[in-house]
């Protein structure tokens, strides 16, 4: 297992195994009878924690997973990555621990220890056996609440992270979303990357750093979502006796801006020696809790992210052979967040793949869907919703998450009704409002002097 | 949020990879005995039964990989099983996957130098539905012409992306073709480019034809599942399936290494990535386990000695690991990684990696070290149990390089048993200079573009 835990893309092992065109390769259920079954107790502590409290007990296990309301939407401009660099200075020293004692605690019990930003909250969790459940809550609380932020700690973690943004350079995945981000998020907080830009990495201090973790980090600004082998009693009181003391803040103010769209097509095409065009096509999409999301749910799974059944898959992959992997993607977040679709083919089809995404985009808006593509297609979203959260971590993320968006538990039990009351009317009107293949962005990396972009 | 390669592919292949270093799932805790079954026409079937949700996975394993294939076909197993996918006589082409998708389930394919697997993620009351296709296509493929034209543009893409523009990926393949000289781990799993377009038609099918038969196979099928009720299903669904002649053994061996190999790869990169890979045993040997604990000790967490090395004190490098599989059909390589920091030289990050190495070799590791590596080992075998899929795959696994499932159970208890003496020794005698390949990534300024003209073109209409 890599010892790297910040980069998203970790060196890859070697090619041993290769995959026909790989799905979330996760265990599937279907049924709407388990999906009821999640029903988490919620309560807020003294100090304003939101817990959720979820028993599990098939395995000796328990994942601890808080979520806090921050993250690098709430960047100064010019210091982009300070959400996530308070993140990764969690687990590197608190006023009780070293570095190296935070890391020789939980390996020493096979546990994980992780924080990590996301644009709009950040992420701080311990994964242990049941037995180690007292020590899974000391080094959770130790680093969301005593976090030392060592001058030499502050000056290492940069530097690595610095390091890793040079390193993502050699992904032109990364660098196509990266741009894609500042065109589609132009004006926005969303459109840095989490970890920052070179220049605004390099203008964070230690101050900032204090001072960033002093005002967002807070009891009322966390969601703390316990699930696996543990019982309600035995939660609370763990919660009381790690988090009690934790000294109740205020709510930091939060911009209520929202990106504006992309008004005219924009092209950007950046220059890489590779045999591939990474190709990232998009606009802006919608906020999570908008109602139209289940609607452009069904159509982005009948568009593109239907895997082999997707109209773009069967398009550019199985007739065409342009593309290994075509996916689109609508990223709902807090604020509108985007649409967009990827896929890498030879420098020479570039133009023959952007133009068949933009003839499927099109197609979708301009006639309704067939009435076994829309059946199709709610089966599989009712039939596989519970892979979900089909582990206890997995369970941690979307109980916070769900509550992060104010969702309602009612989710896990009605998540299937929302989709089938789907129509096909609802299908184009949705396809018509949110997919635009006129004004959009589109960037292209590779050897671009060669594809010569048309577009 | 924002990959832009399908993350799924990734998770797959971390997952596999990870597999493939914890291995056991023996817990006390739910883990039921997998029950084998041997059908008449000689295919295993292995059972277990799982009844904490209403699910199950259902995996077809061939043991065929890479390692069954000639010089010049290099690729044609993983081309194969791009192929398994386009119909049988009587569920033509995109039925399969759609059938699945329709009943909420997921479908997908691996292949690896030992082994090509197929599966299923599925509600348990559609089980069936998964073993008829996987059935009827273990038999029933129909090899196209234009169907292969198409999907061998499909495969040049997937090669492009792994290998031609991952300066990694790069780096992975060579070394593998330097270790390896008359085995077939000698070449990728993905193939190259010409024999990618040398492969006809007759040759998918002689491949299918030799190695797609019931004796030859593995089926798993891990859930809530009842194990005497699916059993005459599957027995009904594959026993009318020929018995197939059996695969003649793949007899090449790769000779001793005498003398450590050094190669470097120069291409356009960030970052120099440095790898050391020693040749080592798999399951066969006892020394497997010892190997398997000083991987973890060296590699596994922030308080590992790699980490706390290279990354946390010296700054060298951006990431540092190790991999050692032991389920592999013919000895594998145990390999050490770094993503070299900007700035820091690769040949320093080299020392620095055989400096930690060395170390083993001298003074064993501590008590508390090994302590702490047998308890992740126990850790994660109960954190794996959380999924039936990576249960099966195991199990599928095991079963297909020959090491049998059962060599499962006695993985942890094995493991306990290592000493810090038998680490010790097990560093001298395989990671040695003599039986050492070395590669290095040397990153050059990329190549100017054709026609300078159309670089970084922004917000033009």
């Amino acid at each position: 297992m890599s010892t790297t835990r910040r980069r998203a893309s970790a060196p890859r092992r070697p090619a041993i195994l290769t995959l026909v065109m790989g799905f979330c390769a996760l265990l599937l259920s279907s049924g709407l009878s388990i999906a009821a079954e999640i029903a988490p107790t919620k309560f807020v502590t003294a100090n304003g924690i939101t817990v959720l409290v979820l028993e599990q007990h098939f395995l000796p296990i328990v994942e601890i997973h808080t979520l806090i309301k921050t993250g690098s939407a709430q960047d100064p401009p010019d210091k982009a990555g300070l959400a996530n660099l308070v993140a990764s200075l969690l687990d590197e020293g608190t006023t009780t621990r070293t570095s190296k004692q935070q890391a020789e605690q939980i390996d020493f019990v096979g546990g994980a220890l992780e924080a990590k930003a996301s644009e709009d909250f950040t992420t701080a969790s311990a994964r242990v056996l049941k037995k180690d459940i007292d020590l899974g809550f000391i080094l959770l609380a130790d680093m969301l609440q005593r976090p030392a932020f060592h001058k030499q700690e502050f000056e290492r973690i940069r530097t690595q992270l610095l390091g890793e943004m040079a390193s993502d350079n050699d992904d032109p995945g990364h660098i196509a979303m990266r741009a894609f981000n500042q065109l589609v998020f132009h004006g926005h907080s969303y459109r840095w990357p989490v970890n920052g830009m070179e220049d605004t990495l390099n203008k964070i201090t230690l101050t900032d750093v204090q001072a960033f973790y002093g005002r967002e980090y807070s009891p009322s600004q966390v969601v703390l979502a316990i699930v696996g082998d543990v019982t309600l009693e035995q939660a609370t009181a763990l919660v009381q006796t790690h988090f009690g003391a934790w000294k109740k803040g205020t709510a930091p103010a939060r911009s209520t801006k929202k990106p504006s769209p992309v008004e005219r097509k924009t092209v950007q095409l950046i220059e890489k020696d590779l045999t591939q065009s990474t190709i990232v096509l998009g606009h802006g999409g919608l906020p999570r809790a908008h109602p139209d999301f289940y609607s452009v749910t069904v159509m982005n799974y009948i568009l593109g992210a239907g895997g082999f059944s997707s109209r773009l898959m069967d398009s550019i992959r199985d007739k065409q052979g342009l593309a290994y992997g075509i996916m689109s993607h609508f990223d709902a977040r807090l604020m509108p967040g985007s649409f967009w679709v990827n896929l890498q083919t030879k420098t020479e089809t570039t133009n023959q793949a952007i133009t068949g995404v933009l003839s499927e985009i099109k197609s979708i808006r301009d006639a309704p869907v067939s009435d076994q593509e829309l059946a199709e297609a709610k089966s599989f979203l009712i039939g596989s919703f519970p892979l979900r959260f089909d582990s206890t971590a997995k369970l941690g993320h979307v109980l916070a998450q769900v509550e992060f968006y104010g969702l309602g538990f009612e989710y896990f039990s009605d998540y299937p009704k929302w989709i089938d009351r789907v129509t096909k009317e609802d299908v184009q009107r949705v396809a018509k409002q949110y997919l635009d293949p006129k004004r959009y962005a589109l960037v292209v990396v590779g050897n671009v002097a060669k594809a010569k972009v048309k577009h | 949020m924002t990959w832009l390669y399908p993350r799924h592919i990734m998770q797959l292949s971390w997952l596999i990879a990870a597999s493939s270093l914890v291995f056991a799932f023996s817990s006390p805790a739910v883990a039921t005995e997998p029950r084998e079954f041997i059908l008449s026409n000689g295919m295993k079937v292995l059972l277990v039964e799982v009844p904490k949700a209403p699910v199950a996975t259902v995996q077809v394993w061939y043991k065929v990989g890479s390692r069954n294939e000639v010089m010049g076909r290099a690729g044609l197993s993983h081309m194969l099983e791009h192929m398994m996918f386009k119909g049988t006589a009587k569920y033509p082409k995109g039925t399969f996957s759609r059938l699945i998708r329709k009943n909420g389930g997921m479908d997908n394919a691996f292949t690896s130098q030992d082994f090509t697997a197929y599966f299923e993620n599925l509600a348990a009351d559609r089980v069936e539905l998964a073993l008829e296709l996987e059935a009827d296509r273990m038999q029933g493929l129909v090899l196209d012409m234009s169907e292969l034209t198409t999907e061998r543009e499909v495969v040049k893409e997937e090669r492009r992306l792994r290998s031609e523009d991952d300066p990694q990926g790069a780096l992975v393949e060579t070394l593998f073709a330097q270790v390896y000289l008359s085995h077939p781990y000698h070449w990728p799993v993905i193939g190259w480019f010409s024999d990618l377009d040398a492969m006809t038609l007759d040759d998918l099918q002689r491949h299918y034809d030799t190695y797609y038969s019931p004796n030859n196979a593995t089926l798993v099928v891990v859930g809530d599942i009842k194990a005497d009720s699916l059993l005459p299903t599957i027995k009904q669904l594959f026993e009318p399936i020929p018995r197939g002649p059996e695969p003649k053994p793949i007899a090449t061996m790769e000779p001793e290494q005498k003398g450590e190999r050094r190669f470097l790869l120069k291409r356009d990169a960030q970052v120099p990535f440095v790898m050391l890979g020693y040749r080592v045993p798999n399951f066969t040997s006892e020394d497997s386990y010892a190997l398997d604990i000083l991987d973890t000790i060296l590699s596994h967490g922030k308080s590992s000695r790699l980490y706390q090395s290279l990354v946390y004190e010296q700054k060298s490098s951006l990431a540092v690991g190790a991999e050692y599989s032991l389920l592999q059909t013919d000895p594998g390589l145990f390999y050490f990684y770094a993503l070299v920091s900007p700035g820091q030289k690769p040949e320093v990050v080299e020392e620095a990696l055989q400096r930690e190495i060395k170390r083993l070799q001298t003074d064993p590791p501590t008590e508390l070290e090994l302590q702490r590596a047998k308890n992740q080992v126990e850790a994660s075998h109960v954190f794996e149990q959380d999924s039936n899929f990576r249960r099966a795959m195991l199990l599928g696994q095991a079963e297909s390089v020959g090491a049998g499932w059962q060599k499962i159970d006695q993985f942890v208890e094995r493991i306990l048993a290592v000493s810090t003496k038998d680490i010790q020794r097990v560093a001298r005698q395989y990671l040695t200079e003599d039986n050492r390949t070395v590669g290095t990534l040397i990153p050059v300024p990329p190549k100017q573009p054709e026609s300078p003209s159309t670089a970084a073109q922004q917000g033009r209409p």
